[in-house]
C-alpha cells in the first residue's frame, strides 16, 4: 500500500476503496449535498427531468436561501418559492428560509460539515468545509440534481499541493492576507483541478474561522478543494457547534504531494487584490492612494464573529468617513445574534455603518449595495471581476476585515497598522 | 451520436469568467432562451450579433473560472454556440458544460493556432480539430469515454438510461 494524503484517504473511504491514486476516476457516496437559491431552481428542474421522485436522503439534502434574501423582486420570490415548495414536498429536514439561516457555507459549517465527510454544494465556495477536515467541492445544478437523486457522484482523484506556512501572522495581518498572498503566487489557474492542503505552525495556531477563510478562497486559484488536517482546534469547534459524533480522517505521515511550497508569514503585510482579478495581489504599501466610496464587510469569506470583532475593534469610537458608505453583513443568524450580544452591532451603528441581515449581499452583484460606474469598493469578499458588484465600470479591491474597517474611517484603502487618530 | 461540429470562430483571451459570461443580474431568468439573450454580455456587447454566423468559441486559459452558475454554459448553448475550445477550463464550468451537453474540448496551443473568423471542424470522439481555413489539424486533449457519453447525451438522459439498466 502507498501512503495516502488526507484527500485520497477521504475519497478512498467514500468510494469503498483501500487505495486510490491521482487521476483515478471514482464514484463516491456523498455525505451531504447543498443547493442555494441561485443554483437550486435549475437543479430542481433537472431533478424532475431525471425522473427523480424522492431525494436519496431527506436528512442530507440541504437547501439554503442566501443570494437573494429577502426576495428583492417577484422573480427572486419565485425562485424561493420553487425551493420552498420542493423542501415541503420532499419533507427535507434542513431548509434554511429567510431569517432562519444565512450564507449557505456558514450554514454548512455551523450545522453540518464534519471531518472526513464527502460534501458537495452547488456553489463554487463549497470548498470552505475543508476547514474542519472534510472534502468539499463546488458543482453545478445538473450535478447536484444527480446527487439529490442517487446520493453519488463521480470524481477524479486530484493531485494535492501542500502549502506549509511557518512563522507567525502578526495581527492585524490575518488569514485573508495569507490566502490573498497565496492566490497572488499561484495565479487564477495555478491549482486548477487540484487539492490544496494547508499545514504548518501558522495553520495550527489559526482558528477554524480563519481556516474557513483560507479554504473558501482556494477556488480563486482554480482548486477543487482546500483542506486542513483536523486537530484540537477542530475538536473544540465541533464540540461548540454540537457537531457530534465525528471521526477524524488524517493523511499518512509520508503521504506524497504534487508539490510542497513553504511561506514564512512573519514578515507579511496586509494584502490587497486589485481589480479586475483576484490574483492581481499587491502588498498594501504598493497600491498607492485609492479613494473608496464603499466599504463592505461580510460574505462566506469574512462575515464571521471573529471578522466582526476585528472590524468593531477598529471602528469603536470612530466614524465612517462622510464620503463612504459602510456595510456590515453578518454571515448567519447565529453570528448576527452573537455580535448583537457582544455589542458589536451597536458599535457599527454608532460609527455610521449600515448593518444588514445575514445573506450574500452585494458580493456577487445581486442586490443590497451595488456600485455605480466609476465607484470603488474595498471589500472583505472573494471576487473582484469586472461587473461583479454592479456596474462593469466600478472597481472592487479585496482585503481583510481590518483593512476594510480602517479604510471606511479614512476614506481610502488604508493599512490597519497605520490608521491615524 | 454527436453531431458534426463545424463553424466559424469567435475568439477570446484568458480567464473568461462566468460573471462576464452571464452577469449576476440575469440569474433570476429561468428560461434558457432569456439567458441566451445576455450571453457574454459582460465581456462582448457584440456577441449576439457575432454568434449568428459564428458558432465556435476559441479561448485561452481558464475559461469559465469563478462562480458555479450553470447558467453560464446554458446561455452559450442556447445562444447557438456549438462548441467551446480552450487551452484549459475551470473545473466546475467543465463539468457543467458536459452535463448540459455543450461540447467542450481542451487543446494545448489552440489560442495561437486559430484566428478569429476561421472555420473549424471538431470531432471530440477522435480528439481531432481541423482548421479548414488554414488546412491544418490539431490534437485535442483526450476525454474519457464515459464523459464523452455524458457530453453527447447530457447528464439528464445519461442518468435516465442508467436507471433503466439498473
Amino acid at each position: 500500500m502507498t501512503e495516502m494524503n488526507i484527500v485520497e484517504k477521504i475519497m478512498a473511504r467514500a468510494s469503498g476503496k483501500k487505495q486510490v491514486h491521482p487521476g483515478d476516476i471514482i464514484e463516491a457516496k456523498i455525505d451531504k449535498a447543498m443547493m442555494n437559491d441561485i443554483t437550486g431552481p435549475l437543479a430542481i428542474e433537472a431533478f424532475r427531468e431525471m425522473d427523480g421522485k424522492k431525494v436519496w436522503d431527506k436528512d442530507r439534502a440541504i437547501i439554503v436561501l442566501d443570494h437573494l434574501v429577502p426576495a428583492d423582486s417577484a422573480q427572486s420570490a419565485n425562485m424561493h418559492k420553487i425551493l420552498r415548495d420542493f423542501a415541503v414536498e420532499q419533507d427535507l429536514k434542513y431548509f434554511y428560509d429567510v431569517g432562519r439561516g444565512g450564507v449557505c457555507h456558514q450554514m454548512m459549517m455551523e450545522n453540518h460539515a464534519k471531518p472526513g465527510e464527502m460534501i458537495v454544494g452547488a456553489d463554487s465556495h463549497t470548498c470552505t468545509y475543508g476547514a474542519v477536515g472534510a472534502f468539499s467541492t463546488g458543482i453545478g445544478s445538473t450535478d447536484i440534481a444527480a446527487v439529490f437523486v442517487t446520493g453519488k457522484l463521480w470524481f477524479k482523484i486530484p493531485k494535492v499541493i501542500n502549502i506549509v506556512v511557518k512563522g507567525k501572522l502578526n495581527p492585524p495581518v490575518a488569514p485573508k492576507d495569507l490566502i490573498l498572498y497565496t492566490i497572488g503566487q499561484f495565479k487564477a489557474d495555478g491549482a486548477t483541478y487540484m487539492g490544496v492542503r494547508f499545514a504548518g505552525e501558522v495553520i495550527q495556531n489559526m482558528s477554524v474561522d480563519g481556516r474557513m477563510t483560507l479554504c473558501n478562497m482556494v477556488v480563486e486559484m482554480g482548486a477543487k478543494n482546500g483542506i486542513v488536517e483536523p486537530d484540537d482546534k477542530t475538536a473544540e469547534y465541533l464540540k461548540g457547534r454540537k457537531l457530534v459524533p465525528y471521526e477524524f480522517v488524517k493523511g499518512d505521515a509520508d503521504a506524497e504531494y504534487d508539490k510542497t511550497v513553504e511561506y514564512n508569514a512573519s514578515k507579511f503585510e496586509p494584502m490587497v487584490a486589485c481589480p479586475p482579478s483576484v490574483d492581481n495581489v499587491k502588498p498594501i504599501s504598493e497600491i498607492g492612494k485609492v479613494e473608496i466610496n464603499q466599504a463592505l464587510l461580510g460574505s462566506c469569506t469574512n462575515g464571521r464573529l471573529e471578522d466582526l470583532r476585528i472590524a468593531a475593534g477598529i471602528l469603536k469610537g470612530k466614524k465612517v468617513k462622510k464620503s463612504v458608505r459602510a456595510l456590515v453583513i453578518p454571515a448567519s443568524q447565529d453570528v448576527y445574534q452573537a455580535a448583537l450580544r457582544e455589542g458589536l452591532l451597536e458599535t457599527f451603528v454608532e460609527s455610521g455603518v449600515l448593518v444588514c441581515g445575514p445573506n450574500c449581499g452585494p458580493c456577487y452583484g445581486g442586490h443590497l449595495g451595488l456600485l455605480a460606474a466609476g465607484e470603488t469598493c474595498v471589500s472583505s469578499t472573494n471576487r473582484n471581476f469586472v461587473g461583479r458588484m454592479g456596474s462593469p465600470k466600478a472597481m472592487v479591491y479585496l482585503a481583510s476585515p481590518a483593512t476594510v474597517a480602517a479604510s471606511a474611517i479614512s476614506g481610502r484603502i488604508t493599512d490597519p497598522r497605520h490608521l491615524e487618530g | 451520436m454527436m453531431m458534426d461540429i463545424k463553424g466559424k470562430v469567435i475568439k477570446y483571451g484568458d480567464s473568461v469568467n462566468t460573471d462576464v459570461i452571464i452577469p449576476s443580474k440575469f440569474l433570476v431568468l429561468i428560461d434558457p432562451k432569456d439567458l441566451a439573450k445576455h450571453a457574454m454580455e459582460g465581456i462582448d456587447p457584440d456577441f449576439s450579433e457575432k454568434v449568428k454566423d459564428r458558432k465556435i468559441i476559441v479561448a485561452g486559459r481558464n475559461f469559465g473560472s469563478g462562480s458555479s452558475r450553470e447558467q453560464a454554459p446554458v446561455s452559450l448553448k442556447y445562444a447557438g454556440v456549438q462548441c467551446v475550445l480552450a487551452e484549459s477550463f475551470a473545473r466546475i464550468f467543465y463539468r457543467n458544460a458536459i452535463n448540459i451537453g455543450l461540447p467542450i474540448v481542451e487543446c494545448d496551443g489552440i489560442s495561437k493556432k486559430v484566428d478569429d473568423g476561421e472555420e473549424l471542424e471538431v470531432i471530440p470522439r477522435e480528439g481531432l480539430i481541423k482548421n479548414l481555413t488554414k488546412e491544418t489539424k490539431l490534437k485535442a486533449n483526450p476525454i474519457p469515454d464515459f464523459l464523452l457519453e455524458i457530453m453527447e447525451k447530457g447528464l439528464v438522459e445519461y442518468m435516465k438510461e442508467r436507471k433503466v439498466k439498473k
